[in-house]
């Protein structure tokens, strides 16, 4: 589904995702850990399409199509999903025309039709009791005056409505009480099937106690130093990251 | 020197226009809005046209606008046409009463002045004018006559009818009443017409203002209004600018308020070459609310001025000025906001914002927010943002699939929500709402149909 190959990513001339290289098949969980500043949110942006980074080398296919190639529009509409370490709050556009926007707009890529609002609105319904979001919060503007755990868990509530084929989760549990840290593992793992896959980034292991990666990668200095199975999270709990910053610069 | 000689000129011509045109000014009008020309004229040439030397209108790139050759309103043989074949209006739910003004002048002659919800009186200022001497002499040019404006002073020199409002004491105006000028000559016309409106004790009423042109000639308007809430009245007016670009046009509007009352002003440019627009409001005794508010979505080479004075004299008065404003392309403009609290003033609240958005690196704007208080006890606060669209909310959008020209979209329609939300009449604020929706979207041309039939 995505393969990334020796990827090369600098802002302002300094190089922060140094020679990455991931493949992730359908139906995969992939944990990526890593030390602050060993470029997790740098990669999630770049697959999502951020402009203020600059790809300087390497390559992205995503369903054997050149990913960095499209906008951030078209890769949302192709099934890519990312959800925001600090989602942002917009004042004055209300949750209910923003998700609608891009559920019909999504629609009509795919060729269905347009959801009627009755229909739109039995499907936020449903989908909020998924994520177990508060109601009111889809009444307000995006994420405006959200605490942090209610801004977290409506980034799971868009993923639910978009059901996108990969999910990039960018420190989604950073800032989470254990309830809310459930929430989101939650509405993960309901949407997990063999035809999506998801890259859960993380600081803590915290989140992969709830989440069950397939495969655990750690980042540091902007490339994959180590990659292992669940356990390797475990070990990285114990022993913090020290170990893989000497190992890898020996 | 030259522009010094142009602009005396250009004075010494309109003040001619004027002496050489007097009896068909005065044959066109009434006698009791004659006897206030003379008066104005000499004020007018005392005062001149504002310069840009003026503070207040140091940004007002005026001076061209007087120096094209126009026809004048007070030539106009009346224009026939058949209403209904302008205003196919399907006012689905926003029921209001209709007045029309063409080219400055009320339309319908045969019922110049109606009489509606018991009581209250609209119709033609020169009607009035004779019909209801007492009340027209008490407030006629009691406020605007004191303004050091020359283009004020003008307009009464040269007006010779409008719009008259008059709601007695208690009574309440159930729809809302909508005015509607419109512009329609076959050569570049100059028009200046002058309304009144008084809200006795405890009255309550709402206008809708529609400012239109029908052909495709330059216009140039300078019009002014004069309004008077009693104590405890509530007023409100949400006027619509929506003119061609090749028109300019200078509003005043004049606010005076008595203890307790409630004024509401809401201004929405929408098209128009030039507009100026002037509000001042005069919170006259104590416990007086004043909503001065505008919104400005422009584009080309548009230009759009927004003047606000809010005179605080007396104490424990609230007020508040919001303007927002979206500039594309090479429009550009300015915003002069004051509030000034007189000594006397303790207890008041007075807030000002002003916000804007440049869609391009040719779009500007001026924006000067300012505060004279001379109380010690007051709340008051003004603000200013110039700024562009979010690109982090842009960004979270577009990865949620929005297109980025949809997303734009929805950020300006945010922003601009602000000021339509505070629209007091629902059927009305969605009407607006949807105007503003197909502004944005580049859908909304120039508009010949009123507001009303516009969705």
């Amino acid at each position: 589904m995505l393969k990334i190959k020796d990827l090369r990513v600098s802002i302002e001339d300094k190089e922060i995702i140094k020679g990455f290289n991931l493949e992730v098949n359908a139906g995969e969980v992939h944990a990526i850990m890593g030390p602050n500043g060993s470029g997790k949110s740098t990669l999630a942006a770049v697959l999502a399409g951020r402009d203020m980074f600059r790809v300087t080398g390497g390559k992205v296919l995503y369903n054997g199509e050149d990913l960095l190639e499209k906008s951030p529009e078209q890769r949302a509409k192709e099934g890519l999903f990312l959800g925001f370490q600090y989602p942002i709050e917009i004042p004055g556009v209300s949750m209910v025309n923003f998700l609608k926007t891009a559920v019909n707009e999504l629609r009509k890529y795919r060729g269905q039709k347009q959801l009627s609002a009755t229909d739109f609105l039995k499907m936020m319904r449903e989908k909020k009791e998924l994520v177990e979001i508060d109601s009111t919060l889809t009444n307000r503007s995006v994420n405006e005056g959200f605490s942090g755990g209610e801004k977290k868990k409506n980034e799971i509530f868009q993923m639910a409505m978009l059901e996108p084929k990969l999910s990039i989760l960018d420190e989604t549990d950073s800032g989470l009480d254990i309830d809310a840290l459930r929430v989101v593992a939650n509405g993960v793992n309901k949407l997990k099937s063999k035809e999506r896959a998801s890259i859960v980034i993380t600081h803590y292991q915290r989140l992969l106690d709830y989440i069950i990666p397939d495969f655990v990668h750690v980042l540091y200095d902007g490339r994959i130093v180590k990659s292992g199975g669940k356990d390797l999270a475990l070990l990285l709990e114990e022993k913090g990251y020290e170990w893989i910053k000497e190992e890898a610069e020996t | 020197m030259s522009t010094v000689k142009e602009k005396k000129d250009i004075k010494g011509y309109l003040a001619d226009l004027f002496q050489n045109n007097r009896d068909l000014i005065d044959s066109g009008s009434s006698p009791p809005l004659n006897r206030h020309r003379e008066k104005a004229l000499s004020l007018f040439r005392k005062l001149g046209l504002p310069s840009r030397k003026s503070e207040n209108y140091r940004y007002a790139p005026l001076g061209d606008l007087f120096e094209k050759e126009f026809a004048h309103s007070f030539n106009v043989k009346k224009v026939s046409f058949n209403i209904h074949d302008i205003f196919k209006c399907d006012i689905p739910d926003l029921d209001t009463n209709l007045i029309l003004l063409v080219n400055g002048k009320y339309y319908n002659s045969e019922n110049p002045l109606r009489e509606i919800d018991g009581g209250i009186v609209v119709g033609s200022m020169a009607k009035a004018a004779t019909e209801m001497p007492e009340i027209f002499e008490k407030y006629y040019n009691s406020m605007a006559g004191d303004t050091g404006d020359g283009l004020v002073a003008m307009n009464t020199a040269f007006a010779q009818d409008g719009v008259f409002i008059y709601i007695p004491k208690g009574s309440v105006l159930k729809k809302p009443l909508q005015v509607v000028n419109i512009m329609i000559h076959e050569t570049d016309l100059m028009a200046q017409h002058r309304n009144l409106i008084i809200a006795e004790e405890n009255s309550s009423a709402r206008v809708v203002v529609c400012d239109h042109t029908l052909s495709a000639n330059s216009f140039l308007s300078n019009n002014v209004t004069e309004i008077f809430a009693a104590p405890r009245a509530y007023f409100s007016m949400c006027k619509i600018q929506n003119e061609h670009n090749g028109s300019a046009q200078v509003s005043h509007t004049f606010v005076k308020q008595q203890r307790e009352s409630n004024v509401f002003t809401n201004t929405i440019s929408l098209h128009g070459g030039f507009i100026r627009n002037n509000v001042f409001a005069r919170l006259d005794d104590e416990g007086c609310e004043n909503h001065t508010l505008g919104l400005y979505l422009t584009d080309k080479k548009q230009y759009i001025d927004n003047y606000v004075k809010i005179d605080h004299a007396q104490p424990g008065c609230h007020s508040n000025q919001l303007f927002k404003g979206v500039l594309d392309d090479q429009a550009s403009g300015s915003f002069n906001g004051i509030i000034l609290v007189r000594e006397n003033a303790q207890k008041t609240n007075a807030y000002q914002a002003n916000n804007n958005i440049l869609l391009t690196d040719d779009a500007r704007i001026n924006s000067r927010p300012q505060l004279e208080i001379y109380a010690d006890d007051v709340k008051c606060s003004h603000g200013s943002t110039v700024g562009q669209l979010d690109q982090n909310a842009l960004f979270y959008m577009r990865s949620r699939g929005i297109p980025e020209r949809e997303a734009r979209l929805l950020l300006m329609y945010a922003f601009a929500y602000e000021v339509i939300g505070r629209i007091d009449v629902k059927p009305l604020r969605n009407r607006i709402d949807d105007l503003v929706n197909k502004r944005l979207r580049g859908e909304l041309s120039r508009c010949n149909n009123c507001v009303m039939s516009c969705g």
